[in-house]
């Protein structure tokens, strides 16, 4: 059954892949789906068996390198988690897949989509099921490689190449670090395979390691190598650049890939080996701060976001630093739950965007929509519900997940669990505002989008300060074969009801997973729920201490919910004046949020303006003035003049090359005759 | 038959080729596509002869096997040939690109097509003949013979530029083989004799081991080439045909890391481990170095032959890692390295017998148009940015945990490699195919044909077969690998024991 999950979407990469041209695009979309469908029934039939069973087991495919000590198969690990991941992955997967073939209907390209999709969701799968470290390598950089061909599917566009590269590049950096852990974990456990590490961990609970000159403690820097990784992969604070600029892509594949599924790899990566960082208490704290910046950082910047992808992307980074402050703070299951309820519906979110987008015609600025409740109803409601459960509402998804993550951080009693206590509770309150603006903007109001030459007229003017990334979000590239949309008044219309299927699958299950699952995920059914799979120490008792909290504490996020939804209705349903206002008031805060914290200006400044001057100085100095003056030119220079000099000849090189011999010659006389002298 | 085996006859069938294709008479459109035939028919003959020296090998034992010996210069110097775990795959590489070349070579040589092919073909029996040399006055001669057709395909069928840059390869390698010989001689002088496994066991002095470390570290260097012995190698390579490049690239490299492993580490072990660090910061150098003005390049093949020569510095820095994974992985990283640079090559060369220029500016937005090569040259690119499942990523993830098991620093900075390949890699990528087909030139180019398509498919095969199953080559080099360790530290725990007694 292993087998038929993981590979069935590589098959239907292969077929689409290869065979794309000739079968046309139908064929494979069907196929794709089809097939993606089949992996994810398959999918929850073995959630069931392992989560709530007896299943977990583990399954040789083949050896991949042998090499002294370093073994390395192809091989699965199921338990609890992979198999939570196989069912998040597959079901988002499959329902997006369904969704593109209403949402692409337009694209030349579609056979290439699907396969792009299968492929990433195989590689995903690679990731999840890996049984060593270096198979969840390769589903990592697997991911990677899938995640820059499908933000750069719209290859024309000079600003989704950009994108494309530079996720590409920063989640680099991150494997830099994911590198340097796994040849830290070989060389302390001499084995990369889980079953070779685990066990054997509290054996190193005080070892030392030295690396670059220094003494550390062994598994907190091998923690701290593999973090990095995960920050890269999960956009946490320092690596998150690439993720807003990833939503260059078309909008499923930020549903499937920046939403649910693969910026989630780094949370899966620390929980997976929980066994490790529970023996890493300092790795742990920094997991803790870097999920609370982040959360915090990624919410403020959220704040000021007009394109509705962005805001929704950065609600994600937000999010995933929400995950990590529940594993940073030892609460494994609360941030491997928010894991699994962000996924549906923060993928609804996304698809939800989608739809409102393909109503729109491809315009993405939210200050030119405004009112599409009453044109896109059905879209409206399954926004609704995503924004719900994003916020907290009671009894949705997010209620259970999230708010289990602040109590848990509060819980810690650690001063780094404190700081990520404040920053979450005030996270959540920007949670609420942002999305609750993104809702009345988009949905209520009066429409903005009437006047069909609005991107000539003052796009700048909405909230009272220039804006410097207007239009680059817009994303018509493949669609400019058909002409229409943005010529013409266009009334917004209802999507196909294979885009509104999967909404409302994935809104059930945005309303209905927390309540279900949460008894086993951090609840009364944790043990057996996971079975060993998370792993805690026998000191780790901050589940229990979830339970005794002061009585403030768990109403906060619900009281900051409200706070939030309340300051976005009066700020944008009752005087709609006041946004431009603050703005106008707090111009250099309003730039700086707008702008990122300017994030990529400075790693422009710092890395890549340097990075290029550096190489340009090797190059033309280094190489052709240094080595290449003094050596060869500056040889053959000199060997030309006394060839001019000595031997009248007119062509060259002949004589060069006699020459070069006699210089050889002479240089081996003279080394033998310094040898003799010895 | 006359004692002679299947390894001369690896050396004599391309030269059999070469001496057929010199007997065609006039350059008429006739003879020329007889020549290529015959080059052809010769290089896939050898390649199907090299495999059934592969299936006759043992993987099982570190000692030379198909060994032939016939008395040469004297009863001492011999004519000696044989292979083990570390040559064997690397002939195999050699006479697997040859037939490519030859295809690659089919439409753009346009004139003196005999004499072209005559010297790729004697060029392989150099090659050929330095990974199975048994007898170090052989393998030197072999390697330095190796100079002279590839020394004529640049000068000759090269580009603008051709003089200067064959000139600069002569003069570099000149240096390099001209210390080696002396170090040859010297060590004849030593040991009395040239044969390869006898120096194997030999135990030279060790301020002598020093100096004869030295000498040949020149020659390799350059032929590696080693930063900072690198710069005749992006001139070869952007003047070379493309058939020179991939030759150049694909194999004529391997033969600095072949004689590190051959003669530097096993019979100067001493020595070796005394310079470890001067190779270890070496490549290190090369690594972010050439990465970082590959970044800068403005013509492809030179952007590639920088990447190269980075590479090359995993390759240096895995052997002189002295551990299983550093030394596997660096032989690893040879084939794969020749394979995937080989096909980057052959790339390049597609688009410039289209538009007879490797200016990346001239290109750009090639995926409207060349939708399958665009897929080749991803694929590739991927190979080269070593992404797991390709080929690249065995090679560099076993060098660089073999240098972090040595010394933590040169892993660490090594590894930034990871990210600079990466990023030229893809912004090469990014500005050749993706974009707009807007470049007027561009607007008529074609996809790839049907040779180019029959050209690339087996290496794309292979560079992913080997990336998902190494196991193939990698149990190749793992016997001698041990054996190599177990004699180096056997050599370094005697100098010890010497030491330790001595005060």
């Amino acid at each position: 059954m292993y087998h038929a999950i993981v590979f069935l979407p590589l098959v239907g990469f292969l077929i689409a892949g290869l065979f794309g041209r000739v079968l046309g695009p139908r064929p494979s979309e069907i196929i794709t789906t089809a097939l993606l469908f089949v992996a994810a029934v398959l999918s929850w039939v073995s959630f069931i068996q392992v989560g709530f069973g007896d299943g977990a087991t583990r399954i040789q495919i083949a050896q991949w390198m042998s090499v002294g000590d370093l073994q390395v198969d192809w091989a699965f690990r199921i338990d609890t988690l992979t198999a939570m991941m196989l069912v998040v992955v597959n079901t988002v997967s499959a329902l997006v897949h369904l969704y593109s073939i209403g949402y692409m209907h337009e694209d030349p390209h579609r056979s290439r989509f699907f396969a792009y999709l299968s492929l990433f969701t195989f590689t995903m799968l690679m990731l999840v099921t890996a049984d060593n470290l270096v198979q969840m390598f390769f589903g990592w950089e697997g991911v990677g490689l899938a995640s820059y061909l499908l933000i750069g599917f719209w290859y024309q566009k000079d600003s989704a190449n950009a994108a494309a590269m530079k996720a590409f590049i920063v989640n680099r950096v991150g494997d830099f670090g994911f590198l340097l852990g796994i040849f830290t974990v070989f060389v302390l456990f001499n084995g990369v395979t889980f079953d070779a590490i685990f066990p054997r961990v509290a054996e190193f609970a005080d070892a030392k390691f030295h690396f670059l000159g220094i003494e550390w403690h062994a598994l907190t820097i091998a923690c701290l190598l593999l973090f990095m990784g995960a920050m890269g992969k999960s956009a946490q604070f320092l690596l998150h650049t690439w993720l807003p600029d990833a939503m260059e892509g078309p909008t499923p594949v930020s549903a499937l890939i920046h939403a649910a599924t693969m910026v989630t790899a780094g949370v899966f990566m620390v929980a997976r080996l929980s066994p490790i960082f529970e023996y890493a208490p300092a790795a742990l704290t920094v997991v803790t701060v870097i999920g609370g910046i982040t959360a915090f950082f990624a919410a403020t910047v959220g704040l000021v976001q007009n394109d509705i992808k962005r805001v929704i992307a950065y609600s994600t980074c937000s999010q995933l630093g929400y995950m990590f402050v529940g594993l940073g703070v030892g609460a494994y299951g609360a941030g491997v739950f928010h894991l699994f309820t962000h996924a549906f519906f923060k993928a609804l979110l996304f698809l939800g965007a989608g739809s409102v987008i393909h109503a729109m015609h491809h315009e993405q600025d939210i200050r030119h929509m405004g009112a599409l409740r009453r044109y896109i109803p059905f879209t409206t409601a399954m926004m609704a519900v995503g924004t719900l459960a994003l916020t907290g509402f009671p009894f949705s998804a997010g209620y259970y997940s999230k708010d289990a993550i602040i109590e848990a951080a509060y819980a810690a009693h650690s001063s780094a669990g404190s700081f990520a206590f404040l920053a979450t509770v005030v996270a959540a309150f920007m949670t609420s505002f942002y999305s609750w603006r993104l809702f009345f903007l988009t949905f209520e109001g009066s429409a903005r989008w009437g006047h069909h030459d609005h991107h000539a007229h003052a796009p700048h003017s909405h909230e009272g300060v220039e804006h410097d990334d207007h239009n680059r979000d817009v994303e018509p590239a493949s669609h400019a074969q058909h002409e229409h949309g943005h010529h013409g008044a266009h009334t917004p219309h209802e999507s196909p009801l294979v885009m509104l299927i999967p909404l409302l699958v994935l809104a059930i299950g945005a309303v209905l997973a927390g309540i279900i699952f949460h008894g086993a995920f951090i609840g009364e059914g944790y043990q057996e729920f996971w079975k060993g799979a998370l792993f805690t120490r026998p000191e780790n008792h901050i589940l229990e201490e979830m339970h005794h909290l002061p009585g403030w504490v768990p109403l906060l996020p619900t009281i900051m919910m409200v706070l939030g939804f309340g300051l976005a209705w009066y700020m944008y349903i009752i005087d709609n004046k006041q946004p431009a206002k603050l703005a106008a008031d707090h111009p250099i805060l309003y730039r700086f949020l707008l702008n990122k914290w300017y994030f990529d200006e400075l790693y422009d400044a710092i890395f890549v303006r340097p990075a290029m001057a550096i190489g340009r100085f090797f190059w033309r100095t280094g190489d052709q003035r240094i080595i290449d003056g003094l050596g060869p030119d500056g040889i053959s220079a000199r060997v030309l003049d006394v060839t001019r000099g000595v031997v009248r000849v007119q062509t060259g090189y002949v004589y060069h090359y006699a020459f070069a011999m006699l210089i050889g010659v002479a240089a081996l006389v003279t080394f033998y005759l310094f040898r003799g002298a010895h | 038959m006359f004692g002679f085996g299947i390894l001369s006859g690896l050396l004599v069938l391309p030269l059999v080729g070469a001496a057929f294709i010199l007997t065609l008479r006039g350059d008429s459109e006739a003879a020329r596509s007889n020549a290529r035939w015959a080059a052809l028919a010769t290089t896939i003959a050898t390649f199907i002869l090299s495999l059934v020296a592969w299936a006759r090998f043992d993987t099982a034992t570190a000692s030379f096997q198909l060994v032939e010996s016939h008395a040469w210069l004297t009863e001492t110097i011999r004519y000696k040939l044989g292979v083990d775990g570390f040559s064997m795959p690397l002939i195999l590489l050699t006479t697997f690109l040859m037939p490519f070349c030859i295809l690659a070579s089919w439409e753009s040589i346009g004139h003196r097509v005999k004499e072209y092919f005559v010297a790729f073909l004697v060029l392989e029996t150099t090659m050929i003949g330095v990974f199975c040399a048994l007898d170090l006055v052989l393998f030197y001669l072999f390697f330095e013979a190796g100079l002279i057709p590839m020394f004529l395909i640049i000068g000759i069928w090269g580009g603008k530029r051709r003089i200067y840059a064959s000139f600069k390869f002569f003069l570099y390698t000149l240096l390099g083989s001209v210390l080696m010989l002396l170090a040859i001689m010297a060590m004849y002088w030593q040991a009395g004799t040239t044969d390869i496994p006898t120096l194997l066991a030999f135990k030279f002095a060790s301020n002598l081991q020093i100096w004869l470390w030295l000498a040949f570290f020149a020659s390799f260097a350059v032929k590696m080439p080693m930063w900072p012995v690198h710069t005749w190698l992006p001139d070869a390579h952007v003047e070379a045909p493309t058939a020179g490049s991939v030759i150049l690239a694909g194999v004529l490299l391997k033969m600095g890391g072949y004689g590190f492993i051959r003669v530097s580490l096993p019979m100067f072990p001493e020595a070796s481990e005394y310079f470890a660090p001067l190779v270890f910061a070496l490549s290190v150098i090369a690594i972010i170095y050439t990465s970082l003005v590959a970044l800068m390049q403005e013509d492809i093949k030179k952007l590639i032959a920088y990447s190269s020569v980075a590479h090359m510095g995993f390759v240096t820095m895995g052997l002189f890692s002295m551990n299983e994974q550093g030394i596997q992985g660096a032989m690893f990283t040879m084939i794969s390295h020749g394979l995937v640079s080989g096909a980057l090559f052959l790339c390049v060369g597609v688009i410039y017998d289209r538009m007879h220029t490797r200016e990346i500016k001239a290109y750009g937005g090639l995926v409207n148009r060349m939708p399958m090569y665009a897929v080749v040259f991803l694929i590739l690119t991927m190979a080269n940015v070593a992404l797991p499942g390709t080929s690249g990523f065995i090679g560099e993830f076993l060098t660089l945990m073999g240098a972090f098991r040595s010394n933590t620093w040169v892993a660490f900075l090594a590894t930034t490699g990871v990210i600079l390949s990466a990023a030229y890699a893809l912004w090469l990528y990014r500005r050749v195919v993706y974009g707009e087909l807007d470049k007027p030139a561009l607007q008529t180019i074609t996809d790839l044909n049907r040779r180019e398509i029959i050209t690339f498919a087996p290496l794309i095969l292979l560079i992913i077969y080997y990336g998902v199953q190494p196991g193939p080559i990698l149990d190749a080099f793992a016997v001698p690998t041990e054996s190599l360790l177990n004699n180096v530290q056997a050599a370094l725990a005697t100098v010890k024991t010497a030491a330790v007694a001595a005060h």
